[in-house]
């Protein structure tokens, strides 16, 4: 599935123009370790920060700091690959200026 | 003794309002909001349908950092590369009562908390509330942020969308992937003029916009575009359960950057500023996904008791925000007034829920979600029918011409009289 995906847009440079106090020590998002590759994809699918990412190898990351905390990949996932989602600790997280 | 009367969790327009209306009653109240200021963590399309404010704040319009009133109406089909479009500019509205505004949420949010705090409210920012504290026998009486606990009579929960203390604390079940929708925006700066220019709006004047079809890939869900002051707001929502399902060979980000480029948008936001990117769920299901939400001393408010609306031609939440904020304030300041805050106690919230338009327009569309749902067609052959009819009308080639129906009449015949007949009559039954 992964190469039937065409993506030509890269939205870490979007992010990149957003407000972020990033926490370093503690992710409020974790997923399981091996996670099953139908749930990630799903979630590569929905996340509009773009966080779930699949290379061209196959492999699979996820990167809690660009994170827009929505909570599309809790609704989907919470329970199957998403083993925990709580708000960013306090002050941490993303800051938007304008919403 | 409880420390507050009440305790609102999340200032956005249904908490800060509830807690506007406590505070303005005398009573004590306590604002939790995790964003660093109100608005912070919030987002909206968007544009607020202004009758539940004007109830609130009669000088809303002087007062508030609205972006512009939308006095043009925009809809859009388009496929891959062409654009049907309906455009409607009214003085009715702009009549008071029926006037809407186009919003950004971090300056409207920050307001909206500022009445509450002039009215007396206290407000803690920065921190979100992980859970609610129940007594032995499971009644809400108030909240614990990191280490500390603060108890209240009564606990107004306005988390939003995502709602961890509606289903961690309260039971409620997590909304399922095909009642929520994930809205992806990004804000582009442009001088007031130019937006002006772009969208024929009148000086200050605004427009907002709905697009249906391939902005979403013709998966369920669809773009909008609002006019603010000094930027436009542009994005689309795509129902979480088809956006994340097999059959779409297209990320979110992926559709957002398409739509962005089809040349029906792409001329809008030419040489302007992207300053942000946003994402925020947004409750779809309706009416039959609205959760319980009156509980022993505790109500919920706003989009986390799933009050929103998509109908395609109209998208509604901020205003059943602001109402249920207010009949939930009424119903609490009743209750504790009555020394009883029990669910009895409060009930009230639920009558006065039943009786207002907030339920009652749930209630009237609430086949809509499903019918949209499951009406592939209005995303994918809808445009390109539109299209081709279109062309069939206007492209001027030289070659000796059919009457127009006769133009028209195999284009339709493609998609099937009665099967067009059919689902246009089922889409009218339930709008």
């Amino acid at each position: 599935m992964s190469k039937t995906m065409a993506v030509t847009v890269n939205v870490d440079e979007f992010l990149a123009l957003n407000k972020y106090e990033v926490d370093e020590g503690s992710a409020h998002i974790v997923l399981s370790e091996d996670p099953d590759m139908k749930e990630f994809e799903k979630l590569v699918r929905v996340c509009p920060a773009a966080l779930y990412k699949i290379d061209e190898n196959g492999a699979t990351s996820f990167d809690y700091a660009g994170c827009l905390e929505c909570g599309t990949c809790r609704i989907l996932c919470e329970g199957t690959i998403v083993e925990k989602w709580v708000n960013p600790n306090p002050t941490m997280g993303v800051e938007l200026r304008f919403g | 003794m409880s420390d507050f009367d009440a305790i609102v969790v999340g200032a956005g327009c249904a908490g800060s309002v509830a807690a506007f209306e406590l505070a303005s009653a005398g009573k004590s109240v306590l604002v939790v909001e995790r964003g660093n200021f109100a608005g912070a963590k919030n987002m909206t399309g968007g544009r607020i349908y202004s009758h539940a404010l004007k109830k609130v704040f009669p000088n809303f319009e002087e007062e508030a950092p609205l972006e512009r009133k939308i006095t043009h109406e925009r809809m859009a089909m388009m496929d891959a590369s062409s654009s049907v479009a309906i455009d409607f500019t009214s003085a009715e509205l702009a009549r008071e009562g029926a006037d809407s505004y186009a919003v950004l949420r971090a300056p409207f949010d920050q307001w909206l908390a500022g009445k509450a705090e002039e009215a007396g409210a206290e407000c803690i920012y920065g921190i979100a509330v992980e859970e609610l504290l129940k007594d032995e026998g499971g009644r809400i009486v108030g909240v614990r942020a990191g280490e500390d606990e603060i108890t209240a009579d009564v606990t107004i929960v306005a988390e939003g969308a995502n709602t961890l203390l509606s289903e961690r604390s309260l039971g409620n079940a997590r909304p399922r992937a095909s009642q929520m929708a994930v809205g992806i925006k990004q804000v582009f700066e442009l001088p007031p003029t130019v937006i002006e220019d772009r969208f024929l709006l009148p000086e200050d004047g605004g427009a907002a916009m709905l697009f249906v079809g391939d902005c979403t890939h013709g998966n369920v869900g669809g773009g909008f575009l609002y006019t603010n002051k000094a930027s436009v707001s542009l994005g689309l929502v795509a129902t979480i359960s088809t956006a994340a399902a097999a059959e779409n060979d297209t990320p979110v980000y992926q559709m957002l950057e398409d739509f962005k480029n089809h040349p029906a948008v792409a001329p809008i936001i030419r040489g302007a500023k992207l300053v942000e990117h946003s994402g925020h769920m947004v409750p779809e299901g309706g009416y039959d996904m609205v959760p319980e939400y009156v509980f022993d001393g505790c109500l919920i408010v706003g989009e986390a008791a799933g009050l929103c609306m998509n109908m395609g031609y109209q998208v509604r939440g901020m205003d059943f925000a602001v109402a249920s904020g207010q009949m939930a304030a009424t119903a609490a300041v009743r209750a504790l007034d009555a020394g009883d805050t029990s669910a009895a106690g409060l009930a009230s919230y639920k009558d006065a829920m039943e009786a207002s338009f907030v339920l009652k327009d749930l209630k009237t569309f609430r086949r809509w979600p499903h019918t949209m749902e499951s009406w592939k067609a209005l995303f994918t052959e809808y445009p390109v029918m539109a299209k081709e009819i279109m062309n069939a009308l206007f492209c001027v080639d030289g070659t000796p011409q059919a009457h127009l129906i006769d133009r028209i009449k195999p284009i339709v015949k493609q998609r099937g009289l009665f099967t067009l007949a059919r689902e246009l009559r089922g889409a009218l039954k339930s709008l």
